[in-house]
């Protein structure tokens, strides 16, 4: 694991003295995966607030504004009640898988985070098959969304689950082909060696021109549908059927959902933001040998902007029908990817790379 | 066309037909129970009257008589003609549904059986329209009598 | 309903409820899906949750008070259900009003029009998914809501009609203010067609989905933009004119194709149609009187009575049957929600889901103008 900042240097080498070996090793991965969940969960909070913000802006009207200092505390207000509302559930569930549901999606969309480099130092869990393990961990969530559909014993909840599963599957094949598309030009799944390469070489949309911008739009495109966003969130069509899976759900397990939600919005950027746009390091390394602050900085600026593009197209564009949306992955994006693998792979062999 | 031809060539096809357009902007025909669905498919059919638009169905209580009130009219020509169907029956009044002549015909048919308990023969689904299939009664009679959800002045 | 449901199930069909309460049948409406999958085999309407008995009301009503019964049956077209009722009376009882009342209802009548289609539009985009779109139609929609509030005293149901003419005169702000909302909205409109129409998602939703014949369009009584879409000429403005809508030139919006889309785009039309006859009327109000008397007790002569308009949705016809004594004998109103309503069930048969949504969302009906 690698080291990061020198505070938590102290903690390491203070931990390793106090206690033996293993169980020092024990608790610092504790400490850090609370710091993780302390962190992300407040993020998710906050995603939400500023997806309330910007619907607003789109809308012409102001969005929260009167809990805390420009509405600040509003989700932290909404989480509250979410935590004190009391766990209904409907009398012909399916006990367990009622309640292991939500568990397996917020858990693996916060596994999911760990892999990510926020800085050179700051990243918590860096395997050489980085991608491979992002991709693997995200698919594990449409379980709990199948799960969650059928045990509650509901026609709705049961349509709106199939219709995802459907979506999610189909989706996750654009989403790993285009990230396919990149390894080919880094060589490695590593996601520190991917960063890596676009310092010495340019950022890798530019290195690798028409083919990573294709790549880049179809990512966006499999992206929002995997997360169930506008304009693919016939799931939770409000309009057409009831709130589609998570309909018998209340409370905290609601809000795991939701909050997973927003967190796979989260990692479905930063995964562009590594693969596409240089991760952590500066535009023309303007800020290069600074530590840590300006890295974190601009991992998330970049992050912002490119949630800000999804949130824009969730409040502009109407909702696909179930059958056009698959026709859309199966006939287009998938052929299109494949075509765009082979044209990726020439440019590389052909050293036409910039 | 005017009244007159229409009334000329209507009155060719059945001996029991009355028609009257006094107290009424319309040419009113009233025809004979039985002969509801050949005389209003042949209004439909006829090349110089293609009567195929029926605007009003209007369920009607004459104090001793039961009866509907067709408005018809020809989106080709815009000439209008109204039918009405009248029965002493009070207890089991019906007669043929003209839905299969126009489709429009189905849910105005359906909510004249709820108000006023006319059964049409060969209706796809004739059930209550508007009250729940429970309700005792007809309300739109006159003689219907519900103390407590009536306020009378 | 149990018969008819039970006899076509097999064993891949289910039903599903869709409403009374839910997002997407605007109001009270309760359809029963037989669905097999994504694939709808049946559509039944269960109506009646707002059945209000206003036909056996009227039965013990003055004419007058009539008219206040007819504010809550179409309630987005309220001022010309209380027109027609107006103008049965003032038939039968053979008052010529002003023409000051005439070009005022009408102005009134299309600015009522317009408020119902922009509320249209509104859910219509958040229907098929575009959440924006009602923010933005309810903002322009409040300009017309303000206009009524200043002149009628309230911004929905207006009661501004009586048998004879006008409650109260205009607000002398009436006149100026429309010009401003005039002006205002044509910049919009241009605006609001391309969000929607310009947008490929959009056509995909509604292009080529529900088709309605011309044949079967008139054959189901379809009435306003619904069978207008399809082709059928049947603008009751032009057919049977009445108020001041001799006085002012207007196309009437047709389209072929019967789609979605094409009963869209009958409706933005209708728009710019209403603009243009508010245009032509606004700066020449006649003078005149507001009211042509009437006896305090109205009794209308012996007889049966007829009188059609066409409100936001389609054509609404009154009847009446009076004995001569002060309470109408017997009061029918034609409403053209039941009759658009009643081509659901062909246009949705084997479409999708999603499908129904938009049929519903470009019939546009309103609840209790079917139940009344």
């Amino acid at each position: 694991m690698s080291i990061p900042l020198s505070i938590t240097k102290t903690i390491h080498d203070w931990l390793f003295s106090i206690m033996p070996e293993s169980a020092a090793s024990i608790t610092e991965m504790v400490l850090i995966a609370t710091a993780y969940l302390i962190l992300f969960a407040v993020a998710g909070l906050y995603l939400v607030y500023l997806e309330r913000k910007v619907a607003a802006w789109f809308q012409l009207r102001l969005g929260p504004n009167r809990v805390g200092p420009l509405g600040l505390f509003q989700t932290m207000a909404d989480a509250l009640k979410l935590v004190s509302k009391e766990l209904t559930s409907t009398d012909r569930i399916d006990k367990l898988l009622y309640n292991l549901a939500p568990y397996f999606v917020i858990i693996t969309s916060l596994t999911a985070l760990a892999v990510f480099p926020f800085s050179k130092q700051f990243q918590a869990f860096d395997i050489n098959i980085g991608m491979f393990f992002l991709i693997a961990v995200s698919s594990i969530g449409v379980i709990g969304i199948l799960l969650g559909g059928w045990s509650s014993n509901n026609k709705y909840a049961l349509i709106g689950a199939m219709r995802s599963g459907v979506q999610t599957i189909s989706y996750e094949l654009s989403v790993g082909l285009s990230i396919l598309t990149m390894v080919l030009l880094t060589g490695s799944l590593q996601l520190s060696e991917i960063i890596e390469i676009q310092r010495t070489g340019g950022w890798l949309i530019l290195q690798g021109h028409v083919p990573a911008i294709i790549a880049f739009m179809i990512f966006m495109i499999a992206g929002t549908a995997e997360t169930n966003r506008a304009p693919f969130d016939l799931v939770e069509a409000e309009s057409e059927l009831g709130a589609g899976f998570h309909t018998e759900y209340s409370g905290m397990k609601f809000a795991y959902f939701f909050l997973a939600e927003f967190i796979n919005m989260l990692i479905i950027a930063s995964i562009a933001v590594v693969l596409f746009f240089g991760g952590w390091l500066s535009p023309f390394g303007i800020t290069e040998g600074i530590t840590w602050f300006p890295e974190v900085l601009w991992f998330f600026i970049k992050v912002l902007i490119i949630i800000l593009l999804m949130m824009w197209f969730r409040w502009t564009f109407p909702r696909l029908r179930v059958d056009q949306l698959l026709t859309l992955e199966w006939k287009y994006l998938l052929p299109i990817n494949l075509v765009n693998i082979v044209f990726m792979a020439i440019i590389i062999w052909l050293n036409w790379t910039i | 066309m005017t009244n007159k031809e229409i009334q000329n060539i209507v009155s060719t096809w059945s001996d029991k037909l009355e028609f009257s357009e006094e107290e009424s902007e319309f040419l009113n025909v009233i025809v004979p129970q039985e002969e509801v669905h050949s005389i209003c498919s042949q209004l439909k059919a006829h090349a110089d009257l293609k009567f195929d638009y029926l605007f009003c169905v209007t369920g009607m209580d004459w104090g001793k008589e039961l009866g509907v009130i067709y408005h018809l009219e020809s989106t080709t020509f815009r000439h209008n003609i109204v039918v009405k169907v009248k029965t002493e029956d009070r207890e089991n009044p019906s007669w043929d549904s003209v839905s299969d002549i126009w489709y429009t015909a189905e849910y105005h048919e359906m909510e004249v059986y709820d108000f006023f308990g006319i059964k049409f023969n060969n209706h796809p689904n004739l059930k209550r329209l508007f009250l729940p299939p429970e309700w005792q009664g007809f309300p739109l009679r006159k003689d219907y009598v519900d103390e407590e959800n009536m306020i009378i002045k | 309903m149990e018969s008819t449901v039970k006899s076509n199930l097999k064993t891949e069909e289910y039903f599903i409820n869709m409403g009374p309460q839910h997002p997407a049948t605007h109001g009270v409406l309760r359809l029963i899906l037989t669905i097999d999958g994504e694939i709808i085999k049946n559509v039944e309407p269960d109506l009646g949750y707002i059945h209000r008995s206003i036909e056996k009301m009227c039965e013990r009503d003055s004419y007058q008070q009539i008219v206040h019964l007819t504010d809550r049956m179409d309630y987005l077209s309220s001022h010309i259900n209380n027109e027609a009722v107006c103008l049965v009376v003032e038939k039968a009882l053979e008052i010529e009003v002003s023409d000051r009342v005439k070009v005022i209802r009408t102005i009134i009548a299309e600015l009522t029009r317009l408020a119902s289609h922009q509320l249209w539009w509104g859910v219509l985009g958040m229907d098929i998914g575009a959440l924006t779109t009602y923010f933005y139609a309810f903002r322009d929609r409040e300009m017309i809501n303000d206009i009524f509030e200043e002149t009628c005293g309230a911004r929905l149901t207006m009661n501004y009609n009586l048998p004879g003419g006008l409650m109260f005169d205009i607000h002398p702000n009436f006149v100026k203010r429309t010009k401003e909302f005039i002006a205002h909205f044509k910049t919009k409109i241009p605006e609001y067609d391309k969000l929607l129409s310009g947008n490929v998602i959009f056509q995909k939703r509604t292009k080529g989905i529900g088709i309605l014949s011309q044949e079967d369009a008139i054959s189901f009584g379809a009435t306003g933009p619904v069978a207008r879409g399809s082709g059928v000429s049947s603008d009751i403005r032009k057919i049977h004119t009445y108020s001041a809508y001799d006085k002012v030139n207007f196309n009437e919006a047709l389209s072929t194709e019967g789609d979605c889309f094409a009963r869209y785009s009958v409706r933005i039309q209708e728009m710019w149609e209403s603009l243009s006859i508010i245009e032509q009327l606004i700066d020449n109000i006649p003078e005149g009187d507001i009211q042509t008397p009437t006896k305090a007790v109205i009794k209308l002569p012996k007889g049966e009575y007829y009188q059609r308009v066409e409100t936001a949705r389609g054509e609404l016809g009154v009847y009446v049957n009076s004995t001569g004594t002060k309470n109408p004998y017997r009061v029918k109103f034609r409403s053209p929600g039941l009759s658009n309503l009643s081509v659901i069930n062909s246009l949705a048969k084997g479409s999708k889901i999603g499908d129904l949504v938009a049929i519903m969302s470009t019939i546009d009906i309103v609840v209790p103008d079917i139940d009344r």
